[in-house]
């Protein structure tokens, strides 16, 4: 029998029971989410970029990590059995065209990746555990995503950047792997990790043949977790599609661009949401200078105009926010949930004027090449060229200057002499203290780890193009550690360049603040102009691989014939060889020795006393007797 | 009988240094594969400094692997300069250098004459031997050492081994004229820089003990015992017993004691250096160890690079051993065999090291194709010269070819540049064996002449 409650315990249970529920409301506010969005947008080369992000995040309670509903299971063990505060893996074929894509907006800056698999880590650990959490933590990713990313767990292929790449502790790990094939095997376990998969939502457009025929295509997937927001999964893929343009006609003024929709790049049309999904949204954006081109030919620059009409009505027109100047793009909203099987949704642009226009680039454009030929040593070259673009910006002053970080890992068998860095601006050679603020570098370690260079430089402004370069020789590996298409050649991972004072983010209006669009919010986010560099291919001498026994063999011949005839040069006493001669001439034989021994006589006596004969014969006796004594000896005891 | 135009000549090889320093433009000889090694590049010399301008470790980055004192000297001369090739300051150090190596060597020559002449006159053998061949061997090694290509492309490629080349000369010529600091300071510092003269402690200590060369002891004996019978009425057998060499235990004692003072002050030199950025210990694996376990496997004139790039992962630390030991293995039958003779062991030593080293480079030939010289008289009846000058003529010449073939049009392949490493190292085989048997051969001759 349960006794009964006690006044205080009452008390006690009634204040209980509503701290129980503020609880429950907490939680409740604080579940698992899924968002779903997909961005388009026309390129001015003709192309069409689409850019999906999913979005799951998980709250940060301790029981989440046993049971959830929508966060994929895997991530949240991984982040917290390696405990990874950030975490990026990007799978990217091709390269972004940052001159006709553009290099100064959020997408470039944030979903234009070097080709092959980048990976970065920073971890909440003591420094000493950090590079075994991360051998650990690329075995993981290589399992979950089919990939050989457990290549980057060996000391020599990452690095750990300290201000160059992200401004970090020493807790940030830094890996790529640029000749990494990215394919349907990665991007079908990066599907699993979404509550839909590709079978509802907007996830559902991922038809694979459209999406690899692209000129680009990236697919990442970003991990922030902390204790106060818990987990969240940012799951993005760009690609750049060419659409058909069957649809695009010829007109006087020029080639009209091409007129595509969802249907045209993706073979379907989307009907309905990922149910789960809290928002389902789908974005068309229309560039700053697109809608400056509208502005100019008179009309309102909406979805409808003299120039380009969408094909069907956005629920939502946003304009950006920018206080800077005039020209802002703005985003047209599509909510996929007002749209079902009858009623698909198929965004899409049809051009009713031929348009140029132009995507704002990056400050700088950065290519890097090879110079020199053969494979004994070349230069690592780096080149910006100027795109003029600051001086709208910046009111140009003489002693007006933009800061250009660089960021560059190069592998232990490229060995740069990094006191031969040398600085052109202009053409004119420059001192080093002019240009570089600031230079950290790590020189690589033969089969240890890699060089790491990262700088702070100083442009003028009014430069319009600066060189630098490298010189490095090339190493000779082992023959195991070739690859195994050797002749190929090796690569170097892309260089990063970065542009800290140039901020590329775009706010735009926030319209519910219920329904906050995780796309436009990175969009918001730190946007510092970012762009990777080419991937170098660096030949490598070949040793004959088919030589290692001949060469073992040849070696140890050589050696040996230098120790045995060394050996027989300091051994050989010459006039005992002569007398040895005169020895074995004498035991010839009965005839040649009377013959020898008679010419001998005839042509010089012997001096008297020292008969060669008598020592012989005296010998031979001493040599009888002791054989003899031994014999004897051996019989007795024998016997005995 | 002294050459003539000698100091014509002298001046000459440097004048001819000096132009193509000067004039020669870059000839890009700084970073060819025979001339310098990962051990005496200058190139990473001077990757080693910025790197310790920089406040980083100069030994970090696999780049340098050399002495921290070369660091501290040459380091300041390796900034660029607008004017004539990168490295024009050190390659006129190097000049002065070769110079005064040639110099000395000039000097070791003409204490090996007196001693020679010497014994030779103890014999009494001047008329017989002394007269048929007497060059005077100073002279034509120092002349060898200054106009030998190989030397003149190392010293204008600027590689730190005609320092190291200094130091070995140093060491002898202390031994030689009985100088025991000198040759303490020789050994120490050449044992720094490139660690393979550690095993010359042996015909130094024979040098410093007995004197330069003489003809065996066993000859002396023989001549005085011949000599007591002949005139056994003499009673002044103290003047000619005189000549026979007696091991002195001062010198050496003095040596013994210099050693460690030296090493001290270079260490200390080499710590002071490296304060704040490295330690010893780093400087003592990233020297010795790379010395030892040949990590490097660029391709160079000798054959190890490519055996060890070759050879299979499981049996590499047994040849490690092999060849480290292959060196050693000859000292002491050598040291046995030729003690009479300790400047000649020297130079036999010398070249063992020039042809097994792991990091070989032509450098360490024209060492000891100049101490070659010192035996011009001892060696006139040396066989296969012809072949080994051609041999060695058409080595340099092809070895650049097959390089070029290889790297740099990618028609040939490794193993024809393997191929002339190979053959250099028969051709060296040839050489030592060849002189060894006939210095042994000079001895057994002069011992039959002072036989009645």
């Amino acid at each position: 029998m349960a006794p009964p409650l006690s006044p205080p315990a009452l008390r006690r249970l009634i204040l209980l029971v509503p701290s129980l529920l503020l609880i429950t409301s907490v939680a409740a506010a604080n579940v698992e989410e899924f968002t779903e969005e997909l961005l388009l947008r026309p390129l001015p080369d003709r192309k069409a970029l689409a850019h999906f992000h999913f979005r799951s995040s998980a709250p940060p309670s301790a029981a989440a990590i046993r049971h959830h509903h929508l966060f994929p299971k895997a991530i949240a063990q991984l982040v917290h059995q390696f405990h990874i505060r950030e975490l990026e893996l990007s799978f990217t074929q091709g390269r972004w065209n940052y001159e006709q894509w553009g290099g100064y907006d959020p997408m470039s800056t944030n979903y234009a990746k070097p080709p092959g698999v980048e990976l970065w880590a920073a971890f909440d650990l003591p420094l000493g555990e950090i590079d075994a959490t991360w051998k650990n933590l690329t075995h993981t990713l290589s399992g979950l995503f089919c990939a050989s990313i457990n290549f980057l767990e060996s000391s020599t292929a990452f690095s750990s950047p300290r201000w160059g790449f992200k401004l970090n502790e020493g807790n940030l790990r830094y890996g790529a792997l640029p000749r990494e094939a990215v394919c349907t095997e990665n991007l079908t376990p990066w599907l699993k990790l979404l509550p839909c998969r590709d079978k509802a939502g907007i996830a559902s457009l991922l038809y694979r043949p459209s999406v690899y025929k692209g000129y680009y295509h990236s697919q990442k997937l970003k991990l922030a977790s902390s204790k106060s927001f818990g987990i969240i999964l940012d799951q993005t893929l760009t690609v750049v599609l060419q659409p058909d343009s069957v649809r695009g006609m010829h007109s006087a003024d020029g080639q009209l661009q091409p007129s595509w929709s969802m249907k045209d790049l993706f073979n379907r049309k989307l009907s309905g949401k990922c149910l789960v999904s809290k928002t389902s949204r789908v974005f068309f954006e229309i560039e700053k200078d697109i809608v400056d081109k509208v502005d100019k030919s008179g009309t309102e620059a909406s979805w409808t105009n003299d120039l380009f009409v969408l094909s069907s009505a956005p629920d939502r027109v946003l304009k950006e926010i920018n206080n800077m100047d005039g020209h802002s793009s703005s985003i047209c909203e599509y909510d996929v949930s007002n749209y079902n099987e009858d009623a698909p949704l198929d965004v899409g642009v049809t051009w009713k004027l031929p348009l140029i226009w132009s995507c704002t680039p990056a400050p700088y454009h950065a290519n890097r090449f090879l110079m020199g030929s053969g494979n004994e040593r070349g230069s690592i070259a780096l080149s910006f060229i100027s795109t003029n673009m600051h001086k709208q910006l910046f009111d140009v002053s003489n002693d007006c200057s933009i800061k250009t970080v660089v960021f560059q890992v190069v592998p232990w068998y490229v060995k740069v002499y990094y006191h031969t860095l040398e600085i052109f601006i202009d053409g004119n050679n420059k001192a080093i203290s002019e240009v570089i603020d600031k230079i950290n570098v790590t020189p690589s370690e033969d089969k240890l780890f890699p060089g790491t260079l990262e700088m702070l430089l100083r442009f003028p402004c009014s430069m319009q193009s600066a060189a630098l370069s490298l010189d490095f020789d090339k190493g000779f590996l082992h023959i195991d550690e070739y690859p195994p298409d050797a002749n190929q050649g090796f690569d170097i991972p892309s260089a990063l360049v970065t542009f800290p004072e140039f901020n590329s983010s775009r706010s735009y209006p926030e319209t519910d603040s219920l329904f906050v669009s995780p796309l436009l919010q990175t969009f918001k986010e730190d946007g510092v102009v970012k762009s990777y560099t080419e991937v170098l291919l660096v030949p490598l001498t070949t040793p004959d691989f088919s030589m290692p026994y001949n060469v073992i063999t040849f070696t140890c011949t050589v050696l040996a014939l230098y120790f045995g005839s060394l050996l027989n040069a300091l051994r050989r006493r010459t006039g005992e060889e002569e007398r040895e001669l005169k020895k074995a001439a004498a035991k010839r034989g009965l005839i040649p020795l009377l013959i020898a021994k008679l010419r001998r006589r005839k042509v010089d006596p012997p001096p008297p006393g020292s008969s060669p004969a008598s020592v012989l014969s005296s010998k031979l006796l001493l040599k009888v007797v002791f054989v003899a004594v031994v014999a004897v000896a051996f019989h007795h005891f024998s016997n005995s | 009988m002294a050459i003539r135009h000698y100091w014509s000549m002298a001046a000459a090889a440097v004048v001819f240094r000096l132009v193509l320093v000067l004039f020669g433009g870059d000839l890009h000889l700084a970073s060819r594969p025979e001339v310098s090694t990962p051990l005496t590049s200058i190139r990473r010399l001077a990757e080693g400094y910025w790197l310790k301008q920089a406040s980083m470790s100069p030994y970090s980055g696999s780049m340098y692997h050399g002495s921290p004192l070369l660091l501290s000297v040459l380091g300041p001369f390796t900034k660029k300069r607008s004017i004539g090739h990168a490295h024009i300051y050190c390659s006129l150090i190097f000049v002065a250098v070769d110079f005064i190596a040639a110099m000395l060597i000039r000097a070791t020559g003409q204490s090996l004459q007196m001693a020679r002449n010497r014994s030779l006159k103890s014999l009494e053998l001047t008329e017989t031997v002394g007269n048929s061949v007497n060059v005077s061997a100073g002279d034509i090694a120092s002349l060898i050492y200054l106009w030998n290509p190989w030397a003149i492309v190392t010293c204008v490629g600027s590689c730190t081994s005609p320092i190291e080349n200094l130091m070995v000369v140093i060491m002898i010529y202390g031994a030689c004229s009985r100088l025991a600091p000198l040759a303490a300071f020789g050994y120490v510092m050449a044992t720094h820089l490139s660690l393979y003269p550690a095993i010359l402690i042996v015909p130094i200590i024979l040098l410093l003990g007995f004197g330069p060369d003489t003809p065996p002891t066993k000859v002396f004996h023989l001549k005085f015992s011949s000599a007591r019978k002949s005139d056994i009425l003499d009673d002044d057998k103290s003047t000619s017993s005189r000549d026979v060499p007696q091991f002195s235990w001062k010198p050496v004692f003095y040596f013994i004691l210099w050693l460690p003072f030296w090493s001290c002050y270079v260490l200390l030199l080499s710590s002071i250096i490296l304060n704040k950025v490295g330690s010893l210990q780093e400087m003592f694996i990233k020297t010795y160890g790379f010395i030892l376990t040949v990590k490097d496997l660029s391709p160079n004139i000798g054959v190890l690079w490519y055996f060890f790039a070759e050879v299979f992962d499981i049996f590499r630390s047994f040849f490690l051993i092999v060849f480290n030991m292959n060196i050693l293995f000859m000292v002491l039958p050598l040291a046995i065999r030729l003690k009479h003779r300790p400047c000649f062991l020297a130079f036999v030593y010398t070249s063992i090291v020039a042809m097994l080293k792991s990091y070989p480079s032509v450098g360490d030939s024209a060492l000891y194709l100049g101490l070659l010289g010192l035996f011009a008289n001892e060696l006139a009846e040396m066989q296969f010269t012809f072949f080994l000058f051609f041999g060695y003529i058409g080595v340099s010449l092809l070895s650049p070819v097959m390089h070029n073939l290889w790297i740099w049009r990618g028609t040939g392949n490794a193993n024809f540049y393997f191929a002339t490493g190979l053959a250099y190292t028969c051709l060296q085989t040839v050489l030592i064996v060849e002189s060894v048997s006939s210095m042994i051969k000079h001895d057994r001759k002069l011992r039959l002449l002072v036989t009645p």
